[in-house]
């Protein structure tokens, strides 16, 4: 019980970890990068919840097919943040 | 994309598939779905997509293909709620319950799960699957051949 309760302050502090660098990343390969490690996070965090059903959900869909979305946006305009 | 990353994605792919029907097929069951079983299998096509390029993945699927696989499901959810108003009257209606396909009844207590319990709820995930697989693959077929420079076709 005591590795839960400490998963559950561990893991919302990574999770603004990853949100501040996805904030401040210059390469926007790079903030696209920690936005999926923010997803991977949130769904961990939704199965620490007991929401399983929620954490495969945001498992697919944020860490994968955001990413891949995000990734074929960037291919078409600028890599880098003016 | 590389040579290492076209064959790990070629590796991979047949693994995420069974991944993804295995969530659709026991979504009555365990944590899951059709939504869930839908979006693992259509990232895998994303893994594809990026990893041999939009180019050559439409040489085999269009996504005029998608599109009707897309229209299939939700065909195929709207017949199965007919079905049960033409059989007993309700929309909606579960009729496989007491059939031998899907209609056993679920047992008590702890157990490890009847795959064959849950009436038409299975053959809806299934439809929900298809349609949120065709969907988002759809989405991210038609973006990366947009990004890519070459027409779509429609």
């Amino acid at each position: 019980m005591l590795e839960i309760a400490a998963l559950h302050i561990i893991v919302p502090v990574l999770l603004i970890v990853c949100a501040v660098f996805v904030a401040r990343a210059k390469d926007l390969i790079n903030a696209v990068l920690f936005l999926a490690a923010f997803s991977l996070l949130l769904s961990l965090e939704f199965y620490l919840l007991q929401a399983p059903d929620v954490a495969i959900a945001e498992a697919a869909i944020g860490a994968a097919i955001t990413t891949a979305i995000f990734v074929v946006a960037i291919r078409a305009t600028k890599r880098e943040e003016e | 994309m590389s040579k290492i990353v076209r064959t790990v994605a070629n590796q991979l792919i047949l693994f995420i598939f069974i991944f993804g029907l295995y969530i659709i097929i026991h979504g009555h069951i365990t944590p899951g779905g059709g939504f869930q079983g839908g979006a693992v299998i259509a990232s895998g096509a994303a893994l594809m997509i990026v990893a041999f390029g939009s180019s050559r993945i439409q040489k085999g699927i269009k996504e005029k293909h998608l599109s009707i696989l897309e229209s299939s499901g939700a065909v195929i959810f709207i017949g199965l709620a007919f079905a049960g108003l033409a059989a007993a009257g309700v929309f909606f209606f579960n009729t496989l319950i007491g059939s031998p396909v899907f209609g056993h009844t679920p047992p008590t207590g702890p157990n490890p799960g009847d795959i064959w319990t849950g009436g038409i709820i299975p053959l809806m995930n299934v439809a929900v699957g298809l349609k949120v697989f065709a969907g988002l693959s759809a989405i991210i077929l038609v973006m990366a051949l947009a990004s890519s420079g070459e027409e779509v076709e429609e």
